[in-house]
Order: C-alpha cells, then sequence, then structure tokens
C-alpha cells in the first residue's frame, strides 16, 4: 500500500512543482496547493499505514492508526490554508496594482 | 520545571491580541508595544541570570513529560538570543514610531510586529521539531504582511516571490520531518538526538539532514539567498531592520541546533559540506556587496556574507568555535539592525538609494556619518569593537581544525565587507560633486536618534566588555559542544 502512496505522491510533487515553473501566477499558486497535498499525504504514508481503528478510545479495537501524525497533518492543513488564501488576495491585488499576472513581467525594473 | 520560560512567548502573543483592538488609537498602540518588549527584555535578563546560576531551564507543557508533550528548553544560546532579539525589536519600534507614517500605524503593524517576536522567541525557545515548524510560520506570515503592508508596486511584487520562497521551503520542511518521523518515530529535539544516535546516522538519516540543510539554508539565505537581496529592499526602514536582524538568524540558529544537537554523528559528511555552502555564500555575498552602488543592495549583501560566516563557524564544529559563533551571532543581530537603521536614515536623507546621486553628507550629518563608519568597522571586527572577539574565535577555531582554504575565505569575506561598507561611507559622506544637488537638512524626530544611539552603545559596550559577555557565551557553546548536557537537561530531570 505504501508503495501505491509512494507513486501518487510522487505524482503530485512532480505536477506541483511543473506548475510553480511556468509563468502564469495562479498556476503556480495551483502548483503549491498541490505540493502542500502531496506533503500531507506523505506524512501519512511514511507513519505506516497498517490497519487499526480509527484513534477513538470509544472504539474498542485491538490495534489503533498512529493519532499523532493526523494531528501535525490537521496543522498544517489550516496553516497551509491560511497561507494560500493570503497569497490568492495577493496575487488578485497585484494584478490590479500591476496589470499583469506573468512572472516574466515581474522581474522588476529599476525605473520604478 | 520552570514557568518563566514560556514568558517571553506569552507577553508578545497577548500584546498582540489587545493591540488588535486598539487599531485606532495609534498613541496607545506605540505605548503598549514599546512598554510589552521592555518588561520581556527585563523578564529575559531575569532568565539568563537563572540560566547562569542553575544551568538549562526546561517547561513541559501542560506537565506532559518529554517526550509526550511539548517542551520548552532555555538553554544559554537560545536565551542570549531571545534577549538580542528584544534588544533589536525594541530599537526597531523606536525607530518606527515617527517614520513609518500614521496609515501603516492604524493598519495593525505594531500587532504584526508582536506576532512577528512571538514566532522568532518560539523558534528559540521550543525544544520540538513540529512547534519549531510552527513558530516559523507564524514569524512567516507576519512577515509577509509587514513586507507587503503599505501596498506599493515594488512591495507587491517582492511579496509574490517571499511568499512562494517561503511556501516552498515549509513544504520541504514537512517532507523532511515526516521522513525523520517515519525513520525514528519522535519529534522532541532531545528525544530525536538519542534515537539517531542509536540508529548510527548512516546513508538515510544523512539525507535527511540534508533536506533539513537546504530548508534551513533557505530561511537563512546560506547559498540559497537569491531571494534576499529583492524583498529586503522594498519596505520601510524600520521593518527591514527587523528583517536583517531576526529572520535570517532565525534559519541560522535552527541550522546551529539541528547539526549540533540532532545531526553530528556524520560530520566529515555533513559539516564539511555545511563548510563548502559557507565558503560558497561568503565569496559570492563578497561579489554582490563590492559589486553594487546601491546602499539597499550593498546592505543586504552584507547580511548574506555573515550568514556565511556563522555557518562556517557551526562548520567547523570545536568548543573554540562554537563559543565564537555565539560570540559572532549575537553582534550580528544588534550591528545589523543599527546598520540597517542608518542606512535608512542616509537614504532618506539623500532622497534616494543610489550612491551616484549622493554624496558630502558628512557636513550636514557628521553624527549620522560617524556612526555608520563605527558600525562597518564593528562589522568587519576592529579590535575594540564589537564584531572581534567572535571573528576571532571562529577563525582560531577554523585553523586548528586546518580546514586552511575555509578560513583563508573566511577572513577575505571581512575584507569584501571592509571594501563594500567604506564605499558606501566615501560615497555617501564624503565625495563633494559640483553636480549633485544640494541636500536640505533633514531633521528626524528624537526617538531615532534615542535608537540608534542605543544600538551603537551597545555595540560599544559588547566590543570593551567582551571579556563579561564571554562569560554567557562560553556557556552556551558548552552545550552546543557537549550535546549531552542539553538531552540530559531535557529527558532526564
Amino acid at each position: 500500500m505504501e508503495l501505491y502512496m509512494a507513486i501518487a505522491i510522487g505524482v503530485l510533487f512532480a505536477v506541483g512543482l511543473y506548475l510553480i515553473l511556468s509563468k502564469s501566477l495562479l498556476r503556480i499558486i495551483l502548483g503549491t496547493s498541490l505540493l502542500t497535498h502531496g506533503i500531507h499525504l506523505l506524512l501519512l504514508t511514511t507513519a505506516k499505514l497498517k490497519t487499526g481503528a480509527a484513534p477513538l478510545l470509544g472504539q474498542k479495537a485491538e490495534a489503533y492508526v498512529d493519532p499523532l501524525p493526523q494531528a501535525l497533518i490537521l496543522t498544517s492543513i489550516v496553516i497551509s490554508f491560511g497561507v494560500t488564501s493570503f497569497f490568492f488576495v495577493l496575487a488578485y491585488k497585484a494584478y490590479q496594482r500591476l496589470g499583469t499576472d506573468d512572472m516574466e513581467e515581474l522581474r522588476g525594473n529599476e525605473d520604478e | 520545571m520552570n514557568n518563566w520560560v514560556v514568558l517571553p512567548l506569552l507577553l508578545p502573543l497577548v500584546t498582540a491580541v489587545i493591540l488588535i483592538f486598539l487599531s485606532k488609537k495609534v498613541r496607545l498602540q506605540r505605548g503598549i508595544s514599546l512598554v510589552s518588549v521592555l518588561i520581556n527584555l527585563a523578564v529575559t535578563v531575569l532568565l539568563v541570570g537563572q540560566i547562569s546560576r542553575d544551568g538549562i531551564q526546561t517547561l513541559y507543557m501542560g506537565g506532559w513529560l518529554p517526550p509526550h508533550g511539548i517542551v520548552f528548553v532555555a538553554d544559554m544560546f537560545a536565551a542570549l538570543l531571545v534577549l538580542i532579539t528584544l534588544a533589536a525589536a525594541a530599537a526597531s519600534l523606536l525607530f518606527a514610531f515617527r517614520t513609518i507614517g500614521e496609515k501603516r500605524e492604524q493598519y495593525y503593524f505594531y500587532p504584526f510586529v508582536q506576532f512577528l517576536l512571538a514566532g522568532v522567541i518560539g523558534s528559540f525557545l521550543t525544544g520540538d521539531l513540529f512547534n519549531l515548524f510552527v513558530c516559523f510560520e507564524v514569524m512567516l506570515i507576519s512577515s509577509y504582511a509587514l513586507i507587503v503592508l503599505g501596498g506599493t508596486k515594488r512591495q507587491l511584487r517582492e511579496t509574490l516571490k517571499y511568499i512562494l520562497i517561503n511556501i516552498l521551503s515549509s513544504t520541504l520542511f514537512v517532507a523532511a520531518m515526516a521522513y525523520l518521523y517515519g525513520a525514528v518515530g519522535t519529534l522532541n529535539m532531545a528525544h530525536l538526538s538519542e534515537r539517531v544516535a542509536e540508529a548510527q546516522q548512516g546513508g538515510m538519516l544523512n539525507s535527511i539532514a540534508v533536506m533539513f540543510l537546504i530548508v534551513f539554508a533557505l530561511k537563512a539565505g546560506l547559498f540559497l539567498f537569491f531571494w534576499l537581496p529583492g524583498s529586503y529592499s522594498v519596505p520601510p526602514t524600520a521593518v527591514i531592520a527587523l528583517f536583517g536582524a531576526l529572520l535570517t538568524k532565525v534559519g541560522l540558529y535552527a541550522l546551529i541546533r539541528t547539526f549540533s544537537l540532532i545531526f553530528y554523528h556524520d560530520q566529515g559528511f555533513t559539516h564539511s559540506l555545511i563548510g563548502w555552502l559557507a565558503a560558497a555564500t561568503m565569496l559570492l555575498g563578497g561579489l554582490g556587496a563590492a559589486a553594487y552602488n546601491d546602499i539597499h543592495r550593498v546592505l543586504n549583501y552584507n547580511v548574506i556574507i555573515s550568514v556565511g560566516f556563522i555557518a562556517f563557524g557551526l562548520s567547523v564544529g570545536t568548543r573554540e568555535a562554537f563559543d565564537g559563533t555565539v560570540l559572532y551571532l549575537l553582534h550580528d543581530m544588534i550591528a545589523k539592525a543599527l546598520l540597517f537603521l542608518l542606512g535608512g536614515m542616509i537614504i532618506s536623507a539623500a532622497g534616494s538609494s543610489s550612491l551616484n546621486q549622493m554624496g558630502g553628507l558628512i557636513k550636514t550629518y557628521p553624527a549620522v556619518g560617524w556612526m555608520f563608519f563605527i558600525t562597518a568597522l564593528a562589522l568587519v571586527g576592529i579590535p575594540p569593537l564589537s564584531g572581534f572577539a567572535g571573528k576571532l574565535l571562529i577563525v582560531s577555531g577554523g585553523i586548528s581544525a586546518a580546514d586552511y582554504w575555509l578560513t583563508g575565505i573566511a577572513v577575505f569575506s571581512s575584507l569584501m565587507v571592509l571594501y563594500s561598507l567604506m564605499n558606501v561611507f566615501i560615497g555617501a559622506f564624503w565625495r563633494d560633486d559640483p553636480m549633485l544637488p544640494a541636500v536640505e537638512r533633514k531633521k528626524w524626530p528624537a526617538p531615532v536618534y534615542v535608537s540608534v544611539t542605543a544600538l551603537l552603545i551597545i555595540v560599544l559596550g559588547f566590543g570593551l566588555g567582551a571579556e563579561w559577555v564571554y562569560s554567557f557565551a562560553g556557556q552556551a557553546g558548552e552545550v552546543l559542544s557537549n550535546p549531552s548536557l542539553y538531552i540530559d537537561a531535557v529527558l532526564k530531570e
């Protein structure tokens, strides 16, 4: 199971990085969110995908899955959610003020 | 257990929340934020005194024993960095009061500064890797807001790049943490250190170590510094001073902590890699500092040179070099804050940041000129001033470890610092050119002078009282060079 997850995560990473290297700002932001999806799945996978009950004590079970990575992922999700929404608003504002979403044209000149 | 350890983090956090409700009352905001930082400074002085008497202080959050809960660890290194952070922050705040502009002050400038401080101080004090990540994010998100606050075109453009780079490095940070958790099954730094020692740092742990190296190098501007010169030249002076003094240094702190506490078993591989990265950083930073005729650029490349120099101290890894690294890091935070504040004063006096469009300022601003001169000499490491002791220890550590090439590059980098800063000094203050527009004398409000004078006094005192400072920095170096002290303090109380 870990192998399939690893392949899926690798694909997410590859697509995310490809999008980040493109010119359009919106594609770059989409790339970062794909990358964070990959990271969260990676956190889940490296902590071993053994079978077990959900980590709730009410379920009387022999084995539970590791609760720690789930807490880490939850934290990381909300952080990346906050950062991504800031990034989107910044991109919107930049588009309004600078009139372009092409990263080549955002390189910066001395004449401003 | 010592509850005081969390206070330096808690004070800015609570202050920031209070300040959010007072956003339109500018004077009240100024007062509260400065008082909070000064109280925090007093608390940290007490904490440093306690550590020097009783050793490393720890706090188990919620009473959960490590490695199960989050632990806050104040060893001498972390506490001294918190102290210097607060001193630099107090000076930057004083400078900001009358220069940052009413508009920014009404739009949550002070809360953002306090959140930035909370993130920085939390990163210094935490003893848990994931908590370090969260504190990094607190710091970074406030820094995004502080860079873009004001919303000019240049700010928007550079913030886009700054955010993108930091999202990437944070993502890599989580990935590195996922691999490390998968490999050894813990996130508490002291416990990690034990587990890594048990597992014998081999191929896989080495590659995880290199991932951490890339992450922290991106944050600190070690070799991967391409984002730094642009983004550190757009915000207002007080904000740049805060960034130049604090942000890259947090990355350096994380680098030093990780490679002195967790991944120190295969120094031939990891530390020599850091050494060559440091050498490349010093050379490239030196080239950048010498090449530009723009004050912003010269100062930003000087940040990069000093990052390389401190990382060189880490890569040597002897007791002597660690002592020097701590001393130099402390000096550099204060001196860089002072340098950026003075640089900002020069730019606002001349009305341009290009050295070709200024000159002869020494007649109108003798005080600023000589202060800049002294700061430049301190950064180079001229003996009675603050940079000397740290540089001497690092260089002699490098020679005794037989790293002649790297040590040579480190010494050469001081020459580049001297050349670039004297270039600024001569260009801005001496050269009298009849073609240049005459500069009208600009009077800054009193808090501006108070803040730069206070920083200058610290720089001078730091150099003249080096023996006394060394008695503290030596304790920090002892823990860094002997990680079992840290592990014992956290795990076996």
